[in-house]
Formats: C-alpha cells, sequence, structure tokens
C-alpha cells in the first residue's frame, strides 16, 4: 500500500531530520547558532558524487570519504566560531555558505553551473538500488545513527562541556573547559553528520545542482531545529518531520513555503522560544503531566 | 581621467551603501540586534516607488511617500517581534530576524505583490543636470544620488545631535538601561531610530531601482550582505564609522577588483573579506575592544 511517492516523501524526511539533528548537535548543544548548514550538506554531497563519478569509487567508499572530508572541512570552518559570537557568528557561517556555493558554482571541477549528473545508485553485492524500500531503510539508519550520536553527546561529559560553552564561555574556561577545543568539535560532529546526509541526497537524487545548497536552504534547517525544540532529542526529529513532509503533502503549503517557515520562525520566537515540544513550552509541560503518575511529586532542578 | 572617474563613480556608489547601511547601525547600536530583515526594507521601498511613479509620474512624491511607508514598516517591524524580546537572550531577536526576512522576501516575490518579474522604474534623473568638467562627468542619474544621499544625512545628523529625541538616541546607544533611567523615553526613541533608519533603506531602494531602471523582489539581498560587511568594516554601532567602511567597500570594488579581475565572483570576495575581517579584526577598522 506504499506507493514510490510516499516513500521518496520518507526518504527526504529521514535526510533532513539527519541535518536537523546535526545542526542541533551545534546550535542546541554547544549554543553557536549556524546558517551553513547548507554548505556542509552541500560538501558532503558534492564529495561523495566526484569519489564515485571521477574515481569510480564504491558507496561505502563514498559514504565515508564524504563524512570524513565534510568533518575536517568543518573543523577548519568552524575557525570563525573562536573569534566571533553570536550574530557576528551567524554572518560569518552565512559568508561560508555563499563562498562554498560560489565554489561548486564557478569551479569547473565540480561541475560548475551545469552541476554533476549520472551519479550511480549504490550497490552492494552486485545488487544496486536506488529509491524504495532498501533506500529508505539505509536513509533512516543513518537518521538513526545520528540521534545516537546526539544521543551520546547529550548524556556524556562531551554535552556537559558544550552545555557550559552555550551558557557562559568565561565560565567554562574558569571550570577548565576548554573553549575553542570544543567548539571545534561541535563543528566537527555536526558537519561529519550533515556530510553523510548530503551524500545519502546526491545518490537517491542522481544528480547535483548548486542552487540546492544555497543559504535559504540553511534556514530551512534551522527552522525544523528551532520549530521542534532546540536543544533536545526529540524536537529536530518532530520539527523535520512536520516541516519537510507538509510542503510536500500539501499544495498550498508549497506554494508558501518560506513565508510559512519565516512566520514560524518568528512566531515561535515570540511565543514559545524553546520550540513546539521543547524542553519548557507549553505542549511538552502539559504532554509530561498529563503521563505523570500521580503521587509522584515535582522534580523540579 | 579616469582616476578621478573612478573616484566619482565609487563615491556615487558609496552614498546607496550608506543609505542602506545606517538604519542597520542605527538598530545595532540601540538594540544590539542584527536586523536582517532590513533588506526587505529596502525592497518594500524601492516597489512602493515603482507603484506610485507609475501613478503620479513624479519621482519626489515616489521617494517621499516610499520613504514614508518603509519608515511605517520598521516601526511595525519593531513593535511587532523586537519590542517583546529585548530582554531574551541575543538569539531569539536574531532567529526572528531570519525569520522576518525570509517571510518578506517570499511574500514579496508572489504575484499579487511584485511577482518574480523586474520591473523598469524609468525616473531617469528627475531633472537634474549633468555635470561635466575637465576631470569627470557625473550623469544626472548619479547626480541625483549624491544629491539625495547628502541631504538625507544632513538631516540625520541635525536630527541626532540637535533635537531632544536624537539626543536620546545618542544616550541609548550607549547605555540604554542608564539612558531610560535618566527619563528618556526608550520606547519612542527606538521606534523613532527604526522609522529613521527604515525610511533611509527604503531611499536607497528607490535610489537604486532609478539608477538600474529595475526593481524586483530579490533586490534587496545583495546590498544587505555588503551592508552587514560595512557595518562590521565601521565597528558595529558608529554612523561615522558606517560612512568611511561605504566609501572603502565603494572604492575597493571600483579600484581593485574592476581591474585586476577575479576567480571567484564579486560577492563571493566580498564574503571572503567579511570571514578575513571577523576573523582579525572582529571590532572593524576603526573601532576598539
Amino acid at each position: 500500500m506504499f506507493s514510490g511517492y510516499i516513500i521518496s516523501v520518507a526518504i527526504f524526511v529521514g535526510i533532513w531530520v539527519t541535518l536537523a539533528l546535526s545542526l542541533n548537535i551545534l546550535t542546541g548543544y554547544a549554543g553557536q547558532v549556524s546558517l551553513g548548514h547548507a554548505a556542509f550538506f552541500g560538501i558532503g554531497a558534492y564529495t561523495s558524487a566526484i569519489l564515485s563519478l571521477k574515481y569510480g569509487l564504491p558507496f561505502w567508499v563514498d559514504f565515508l570519504g564524504a563524512i570524513i572530508v565534510t568533518g575536517l572541512i568543518g573543523m577548519v570552518l568552524g575557525l570563525p566560531s573562536l573569534r566571533v559570537r553570536h550574530d557576528f557568528l551567524v554572518l560569518a557561517t552565512m559568508g561560508i555558505n555563499f563562498v562554498v556555493v560560489a565554489v561548486f558554482k564557478y569551479v569547473d571541477f565540480f561541475g560548475g553551473a551545469m552541476g554533476l549528473i549520472n551519479i550511480p545508485a549504490p550497490s552492494i553485492l552486485g545488487y544496486s538500488f536506488r529509491g524504495g524500500f532498501p533506500y529508505l531503510a539505509l536513509v533512516w539508519a543513518f537518521a538513526t545513527f545520528t540521534w545516537l550520536v546526539s544521543w551520546y553527546v547529550s548524556k556524556t561529559w562531551v554535552g556537559l562541556a558544550f552545555h557550559t560553552v552555550r551558557i557562559d564561555e568565561e565560565a567554562a574556561a574558569a571550570v577548565g573547559v576548554s573553549v575553542p577545543r570544543f567548539k571545534i568539535y561541535a563543528f566537527a560532529i555536526s558537519s561529519a553528520l550533515a556530510g553523510g546526509a548530503g551524500c545519502l541526497y546526491g545518490h537517491f537524487i542522481g544528480s547535483l545542482f548548486p542552487d540546492t545548497f544555497v543559504f535559504v536552504e540553511s534556514i530551512v534547517v534551522l527552522s525544523m531545529v528551532i520549530f521542534g525544540g532546540v536543544g533536545t532529542l526529540r524536537g529536530p526529529v518532530l520539527g523535520a518531520i512536520i516541516l519537510k513532509a507538509a510542503p510536500e503533502l500539501l499544495r498550498f503549503v508549497q506554494d508558501y513555503r518560506f513565508t510559512i517557515y519565516g512566520a514560524l520562525l518568528v512566531l515561535m520566537m515570540l511565543f514559545q522560544p524553546m520550540g513546539l515540544i521543547g524542553d519548557d513550552s507549553l505542549l511538552w509541560r502539559s504532554l509530561t503531566h498529563l503521563f505523570r503518575r500521580e503521587g509522584v511529586g515535582e522534580v523540579d532542578s | 581621467m579616469p582616476f578621478m572617474q573612478n573616484l566619482s563613480n565609487a563615491v556615487v556608489l558609496a552614498g546607496t551603501y550608506i543609505l542602506m547601511a545606517a538604519g542597520l547601525t542605527m538598530v545595532y547600536g540601540v538594540l544590539k540586534v542584527l536586523h536582517i530583515a532590513h533588506a526587505a526594507v529596502y525592497t518594500i521601498g524601492a516597489f512602493i516607488g515603482l507603484l506610485v511613479f507609475t501613478w503620479a509620474g513624479n519621482f519626489w512624491l515616489a521617494l517621499a511617500v516610499a520613504m514614508l511607508v518603509s519608515g511605517i514598516v520598521g516601526v511595525l517591524i519593531y513593535r511587532c517581534t523586537y519590542h517583546y524580546m529585548l530582554d531574551a537572550p541575543r538569539t531569539v531577536p536574531l532567529i526572528a530576524s531570519i525569520g522576518l526576512f525570509v517571510m518578506l522576501t517570499d511574500l514579496l516575490q508572489k504575484g499579487f505583490l511584485m511577482g518574480p518579474y523586474q520591473k523598469a522604474l524609468p525616473a531617469g534623473g528627475a531633472g537634474l543636470p549633468r555635470i561635466q568638467t575637465s576631470w569627470f562627468s557625473l550623469t544626472p542619474k548619479q547626480v541625483l544620488i549624491l544629491v539625495v544621499t547628502v541631504a538625507l544625512l544632513a538631516v540625520v545628523y541635525l536630527i541626532l545631535t540637535r533635537t531632544r529625541i536624537g539626543l536620546g538616541w545618542q544616550a541609548a546607544a550607549m547605555d540604554r538601561d542608564m539612558a531610560a533611567a535618566v527619563g528618556v523615553n526608550l520606547n519612542r526613541v527606538i521606534a523613532f531610530n527604526f522609522f529613521l533608519g527604515s525610511a533611509l533603506a527604503g531611499a536607497a531602494g528607490v535610489l537604486v531601482g532609478v539608477y538600474n531602471n529595475s526593481v524586483f523582489a530579490t533586490m534587496g539581498d545583495l546590498p544587505s550582505y555588503k551592508a552587514f560587511i560595512i557595518i562590521v568594516l565601521g565597528g558595529m554601532g558608529s554612523l561615522p564609522g558606517t560612512i568611511i567602511a561605504s566609501l572603502l567597500l565603494a572604492l575597493v570594488e571600483n579600484f581593485l577588483v574592476a581591474s585586476v579581475g577575479y576567480v571567484l565572483p564579486r560577492d563571493a570576495i566580498a564574503f571572503l573579506v567579511l570571514i578575513l575581517m571577523l576573523m582579525f579584526r572582529p571590532h572593524g577598522l576603526l573601532g576598539q575592544e
């Protein structure tokens, strides 16, 4: 009863869930608002496409290559965050997004404005699959992996270090957390995962064009994180599912996609800065209240 | 003389940059918010200018109405969003301004507003003469930009230094809480600040629309990115710094980029400059720690 169309939508949703979760590690946990996430998505997609088109490497090598290369580039491009904060980090990441897209567009090695086409479908043991259930499973397996990384980060000392960097950099430094190191970690983890998502996107679509990775797409991913609930494990997943599936399934939403994304950002900031189901949001509080057993006291920190 | 001609072209270009960046600087000075939605106000100014010009055929009327409407839009943006976020963490107004920018730009592209196409704004030089000397020549359009920019800057200077509300603005830019404590009506000052800054952006939109004889929904994107570069160069929140940085950027564009040529497009180079500036001189060329 699952048509190919529904499966395609589910594959896209899975890729964007991965993107939202990976941006959440950077923005939600480490507190670095970035408008350049689409650039890392693009770097992953282009890396894997070039590895398979120009060097004929198999899918799994492309996939790992995309993750490693994007992570390393993320480390380098995260350097501005060591010098600037808040608004000016947003400007710097926006600038990075523009420069990366310009490189894709004007350097012939990356296919220029014509993009890269005929990216082969992934194949295992001679069985190649593009779309369908196997690809869906692959995409969601990586989304789950990203979720597990986020879970690991949020539950261990890495998460605590990110938390202190987000709340107060001076205090973090005072208690012995190396702020520059953890900022670079955050950029590296976040962009490596986005690079993996880019590889899955490129091999699914089969062709890449620079305009897919412009800075507006970064805003889309940021909207998903903010809308769902920044800094939580559940929020970005819900945000990405709603904001990616709605435009695919509803015609009206598709036409006014960016108006709605923008309006959502403004409205969430006005009324629910923690997101739809973020900590301390109206919906999440009533939900947890609903399911709390009688007799269990208020657990406040 | 090509040198003098390049110089005068750069000064004209800088005029539109100053008008665009002044509003951003003023908002940053008082609220410490990076007002990304300013780009949309600029486009709205150009759009209103186009509407009034096609209806009345008079450039000056079009400019005045465009400035008024942009100013009102600016105040509305403040009253509906940033006003409620003054005490929130800095990422809150920042994300709201990103949202506003995306929303307004997307709405402007819809058929019932500007549509996706370029439209002509054939106001010419509004009847101003061509200036021809042995050193350089200015087309009527360039004269127009120069005259309007200088006149508006003079008005802004007088308002900020000679009026009560202008002094209130200066106080608020130094220390918002302290200004409120000594009796500055912050609400009025900030609303006025948005009105003035947005009106200037609207004027810049009309002038650029006339100069290129084209108005379109995404015309604000590029100038606003350049305006970010300018306010970083000029040391955030300083008006004189903004003026100097605008001139500098325009000079660099006209002399260096035009004569040397480039591997990447001009705007990518501008962003590389921005990133390097942020990394090595985050307080601007003139600003201090």
